[in-house]
């Protein structure tokens, strides 16, 4: 169904058909692949290069660098150590929680320094990732159904979604900061005298409610896209034989929207696992709060070597999930068509 | 509504009242569904509303809870810009203007091309491009920036703008590339067909018949790339100085006349002015902004 109805950005032309018999005519084919080959290579190049540039040579110089111990003052001892090679010591200072000691050799980092956090902070990122897309899935699924419909408003409906999305999450952490403000009004409205931003638990709801009030529309938005590529004849048809409302959402609406539906899912899982602004300006990732992202960011200053390392495991671990979601959740980006087979099923 | 009975009359009253109980049931839904809408308006416009209300709101009612702005000023607007407090929020946004824009046109001008092949042209690894495009576009910032802090530190490019700029082109571009890509590929084509049976190169076919063509989707694709450049936030907060610094940092970083006391209506303020030229933009182009932030994804 979804092959009907526009060719996906990402999906060959060759199967959407027509396009390559598009060229000039009295070419032989192979020349004209050929010769297609010759321009996309130019006209890619820029691009290509542009990326290499901005983003392949950060990871492997972080990789690099993640295999180097820091130089300078030791922020444990107070002596200087030399940098030079350091094996996989980085990646097992983090996943260990060692911190070098004094004497040389390494013990378990202290309480409250950034190398006893990763556990928590991989916590804390997944806890925000699993909590917030559920939300916003749940939440957006609804909104969409609701903007799906005909009805007077619909477009200020649709119109009002755009809002908090468009608002930058800077200034969107501020303003729920202000709104969950001791004397704020979300305290006046629930007649409740908590301290958002001052203990554990109230902390990460705070940033949890913020982050699906600012990104549940773009879910909402994809997830309506979805809906509205299913004919309204499939539901018709399902009426007349008599499917109830449940029967018609669980059979018809959920199988079709499934393949923009998991993409959405995706989408919305690796921001998730990225998670930086809210939480940094909210709560200052502090009452467990910090991400992965506001730990490698709070390490740079202290090291760039370790920082590389916490860095590249945050890569990875983001990876593994996409790979996880591509492979066996069928949340195909790059080939949808295939993401609708499985969806059928 | 199938009727036991076999007697006609029983059966229609049966259907009577099952048409009654249809319109019924229609009217209930329609009503669910605006109660539904006023839900979803009010969660998504409530919180911006307040900060705009609290933006004109006097220092000394900045908890007021009337709806209603009450006790109005302009004095929080003054107060964003003034310079006293170390609080550089009129360069910021200059900065943010400047940085978006670069951003915005040098991933045009790259992209455009590379969506272009991609929508039109038919060669081996395409599907590796888009899957590294695609990638790249969901690449994790924090996997840049320890590299480029060093990087940065070593040529003596901290605070400067190209590194801001830089950074935020792996980004922009990316979503640029197949957010063009997906347009394009909307386009009536035939056209360019035309052209060249008309003696048109590609190239001059792309110039002149595609490209104008093809405005209106450059055109959104580019709200989209200021939008995002615009909003970005973790590049910036490591690799700026006070001179070259976002609104968005700008905003995280706002201080008050004591240290131990949030300015929030100036903050607020602030918010407002960065917000609202979004906000408009967005609800101008609403459909067409749809469609950009859908496309790459869904259709």
């Amino acid at each position: 169904m979804a092959t009907e109805v526009g060719p996906t950005p990402v999906k060959a032309p060759a199967s959407g058909g027509a396009p390559i018999h598009h060229g000039p005519k009295g070419v032989g084919e192979d020349n004209k692949i050929l010769s297609q080959g010759k321009w996309a290579s130019w006209l890619l190049a820029p691009t290509i290069i542009a990326l290499a540039v901005v983003i392949v040579y950060p990871i492997i110089s972080a990789i690099v660098m993640s295999f180097q111990k820091d130089a300078g003052l030791d922020p444990a001892t107070g002596l200087f150590t030399a940098g030079g090679p350091a094996g996989v010591q980085n990646y097992v200072n983090w996943l260990a929680q060692q911190c070098s000691a004094p004497a040389g050799g390494t013990v378990a980092c202290p309480p409250g320094t950034l190398g006893a956090q990763f556990w928590s902070a991989t916590a804390t990122t997944f806890f925000f990732t699993v909590v917030t897309v559920t939300l916003e899935t749940v939440l957006g699924f609804w909104m969409a159904m609701i903007m799906a419909r005909t009805f007077k408003g619909r477009s200020m409906v649709r119109a009002a979604v755009l809002v908090p999305w468009a608002i930058p999450t800077a200034v969107t952490a501020k303003l729920w900061f202000f709104i969950f403000a001791f004397e704020g009004i979300a305290n006046k409205l629930f007649n409740t005298s908590i301290l958002w931003t001052g203990s554990e638990w109230p902390a990460k709801w705070a940033v949890v409610i913020a982050d699906v009030w600012k990104t549940t529309p773009f879910m909402a938005l994809l997830i309506l896209a979805g809906l509205q590529m299913i004919p309204a004849e499939v539901y018709e048809a399902a009426k007349v034989d008599g499917a109830t409302a449940w029967q018609r959402f669980r059979l018809i609406t959920l199988p079709l929207v499934k393949p923009a539906l998991m993409v959405a899912i995706l989408f919305r899982t690796l921001d998730a696992l990225r998670m930086f602004d809210l939480p940094y300006i909210l709560t200052g990732g502090a009452n467990n709060t910090t991400t992965l992202s506001i730990l490698v960011i709070n390490q740079i200053r202290q090291g760039f070597n370790a920082a590389a390392a916490l860095s590249t495991i945050t890569f990875i671990i983001i990876f593994l999930v996409a790979f996880i979601f591509v492979r066996f959740l069928g949340a195909n980006v790059v080939e949808q068509s295939g993401a609708t087979g499985k969806g059928k099923k | 509504m199938t009727a036991a009975t076999s007697s006609a009359t029983s059966l229609r009253a049966e259907q009577d009242r099952g048409r009654r109980n249809a319109q019924n049931k229609e009217k209930w839904a329609q009503g669910r569904t605006y109660i539904s809408a006023a839900v979803i308006l009010i969660w998504c416009l409530a919180p911006a509303y307040w900060m705009v209300v609290t933006a004109f709101r006097e220092v000394g009612f900045t908890y007021d809870t009337s709806i209603l702005p009450s006790h109005v000023t302009l004095d929080n607007f003054n107060t964003a810009f003034d310079t006293s407090f170390g609080n550089r929020f009129g360069q910021a946004l200059l900065n943010s203007v400047f940085i978006g824009g670069v951003v915005t046109l040098v991933s045009l001008v790259i992209g455009v091309f590379a969506a272009y092949a991609l929508a039109r042209l038919n060669f081996r690894f395409k599907y590796m491009v888009l899957g590294f495009i695609l990638g790249a576009s969901m690449f994790p910032g924090v996997a840049l920036i320890t590299p480029l802090f060093q990087l940065f530190t070593n040529i003596g490019w901290m605070g400067t703008y190209q590194a801001l700029i830089i950074p935020n082109i792996s980004f922009v571009l990316p979503l640029t590339v197949y957010t063009m890509t997906s347009f394009f590929r909307e386009m009536p084509w035939e056209l360019e067909e035309s052209a060249r049976v008309d003696g048109c190169t590609q190239g001059q076919a792309f110039r002149k018949v595609i490209m104008p063509l093809a405005a209106p989707a450059i055109f959104t694709t580019a709200i989209l790339a200021f939008i995002s450049s615009w909003n970005e936030f973790l590049i910036a907060s490591q690799l700026s100085s006070d001179a070259t610094q976002p609104v968005t940092v700008a905003i995280a970083n706002f201080a008050g006349a004591q240290p131990n006391q949030v300015p929030y209506t100036a903050i607020m303020a602030a918010g407002t002015i960065v917000t609202i030229p979004l906000v408009i933009l967005v609800l101008v182009f609403q459909r067409k902004i749809v469609a950009g932030l859908t496309a790459g994804a869904v259709k």
